[in-house]
């Protein structure tokens, strides 16, 4: 699951040129958007007489659609200097790839939050390491749950059981080891030295 | 000189470790490392400990090895990928560095680089693997190395007073089976807690050295209390150090709390490793004092 949030207020003022039009995306299964945020700087921005059209939508990441509704409001963004877009990375670069010799400025930030959205829960997270270490590690993942990945085990960092980097973490290698030890599986920490292969990990194979 | 030559000889094998300066000028270090540790066996480099960029563990191993010292060069893997690490190892070999402790290392958060990408592309147990492939002529990529390979006496460390000490112990056991042949402790200052430790690791028939501190005051011990993984200085030793501060300053009290943690811990242990942190020239009278004489 993503979620998007504004970039500070200063930040996005050194942005914009004089006029901009104001393209929001809302209402994407995925992505939690700031709604209240985005709806408060657009309004600043009418205030002050720089805004050539607003458009709210959903899906801006689906060209087709997009550029249907870009071309409705052609005139108001040949208006304007530029398009301030609020949505996630993927929309931002959905607009920019529609708009020839336009400059499209991104107004949010996008991060990655565990588990998706309305199925799993928070605590648990998969992070699509494409070579599922859960059969070796008592169905705790080593990638997920421990603040360096690490597979061969617990590093020296842990305190009182907790993470060196966040103290409201559990060492996840801790629990790991525990688990094994009730279900009578610690024979599983005898396995062969494992090496993670990058080229298949979705978070750095491409 | 591989210091497992000196293990398999039954010798208590003697280490310090030192740090590098975040800067270019190491002739104190070298100076120091000379007149204070010349007598031990081994000399420690560290490797931007606790995530600090300093200058390099390498080439202080090869300035240490001109000076006639025997360096053991940490390698962390958290700010190398295998690529990096296995070209290092190499360039250690070339330099005639022999020595080698594999670490994992500090997460970058904890350090003065907080936003640094954290590697972490091997551990230390991956890193032992990769180096008795290299030393078999072949790296992790598979591809053969030209001419005769390196070879390393290959440590790594342990946290025998670790509140996770079944963890500590897994962790162990995989690094024996990828080909650590010695280890080093994290500070050790409750014996207890090191012996019992040593009579559940000593079926892994590898050579122990105890870790020591000189402590430097109260405040560093709390201040290690509340801040350092695996490390625990009791309240006697806490009120001991409070109770004579001139003496506590002038090291007096550190070193002779250091030599009774050794004295006690020896029997159990096949060598002591003293991080000195800064009090390199206390080594020689802390030796002195848990009668260890000149190696």
């Amino acid at each position: 699951m993503l979620i998007t949030k504004l970039k500070s207020k200063e930040d996005i003022q050194s942005l914009l040129p004089e006029k901009v039009f104001v393209l929001q995306c809302r209402g994407c299964g995925e992505i939690s958007f700031p709604e209240q945020e985005a709806d408060e700087l657009t309004r600043e921005l009418l205030a002050a007489d720089r805004v050539t059209g607003v458009l709210t939508t959903d899906y801006i990441c689906s060209p087709e659609n997009l550029s249907l509704r870009l071309e409705r409001r052609r005139a108001m963004i040949d208006e304007a200097d530029g398009v301030l877009v609020l949505s996630c990375g993927v929309g931002v670069q959905t607009v920019s790839a529609l708009l020839d010799g336009k400059s499209v400025y991104a107004g949010c930030d996008t991060v990655r939050l565990p588990g998706f959205q309305g199925v799993t829960p928070l605590e648990v997270d998969c992070g699509q390491c494409g070579e599922c270490y859960l059969n070796l590690t008592g169905g705790i993942c080593p990638i997920t749950a421990c603040s360096k990945s690490l597979v061969n085990g617990q590093c020296g960092g842990a305190r009182n059981g907790r993470c060196e980097v966040d103290p409201d973490m559990e060492c996840g290698w801790e629990r790991i080891c525990r688990r094994l030890e009730a279900v009578g599986r610690l024979d599983a920490l005898k396995c062969p030295t494992q090496i993670r292969n990058f080229a298949i990990d979705a978070n750095t194979s491409h | 000189m591989k210091i497992t030559e000196l293990f398999a000889r039954g010798e208590f094998v003697v280490s310090a470790e030192v740090g590098p300066p975040k800067g270019i000028h190491i002739d104190g270090l070298i100076e120091g490392a000379k007149e204070h540790l010349s007598g031990i066996t081994a000399v420690n480099v560290t490797d931007n400990q606790s995530s600090v960029m300093r200058l390099g563990s390498l080439a202080t191993c090869k300035a240490l090895l001109d000076a006639g010292l025997t360096p053991i060069y940490q390698l962390t893997c958290r700010d190398r990928n295998r690529i990096a690490l296995q070209s290092d190892l190499l360039s250690a070999a070339m330099f005639g560095i022999e020595n080698i402790l594999c670490l994992t290392g500090d997460h970058t958060r904890l350090g003065d680089h907080p936003g640094a990408k954290p590697v972490f592309d091997l551990d230390s147990v991956s890193l032992l693997h990769t180096v008795c492939q290299l030393e078999s002529g072949v790296d992790l990529g598979g591809n053969p190395l030209v001419g005769e390979p390196p070879k390393f006496a290959k440590g790594a460390v342990v946290s025998p007073c670790s509140d996770s000490v079944d963890a500590q112990l897994a962790k162990m056991e995989r690094k024996v089976l990828a080909g650590c042949e010695f280890f080093q402790t994290q500070a050790v200052f409750e014996p207890e807690k090191f012996i019992a430790f040593m009579e559940r690791a000593r079926q892994f028939g590898k050579p122990v050295q105890l870790g020591v501190i000189i402590p430097k005051g109260a405040a560093m011990c709390r201040y290690m209390n509340n801040n350092v993984a695996g490390v625990h200085v009791p309240d006697e030793m806490l009120n001991e150090l409070a109770a004579d501060k001139e003496r506590a300053k002038a090291g007096i009290t550190g070193v002779e709390i250091a030599a009774r943690v050794i004295r006690e811990c020896r029997p159990y242990c096949q060598g002591v490793h003293i991080m000195a942190l800064g009090w390199e020239s206390k080594v020689p009278a802390l030796l002195e004092q848990a009668g260890i004489g000149a190696v």
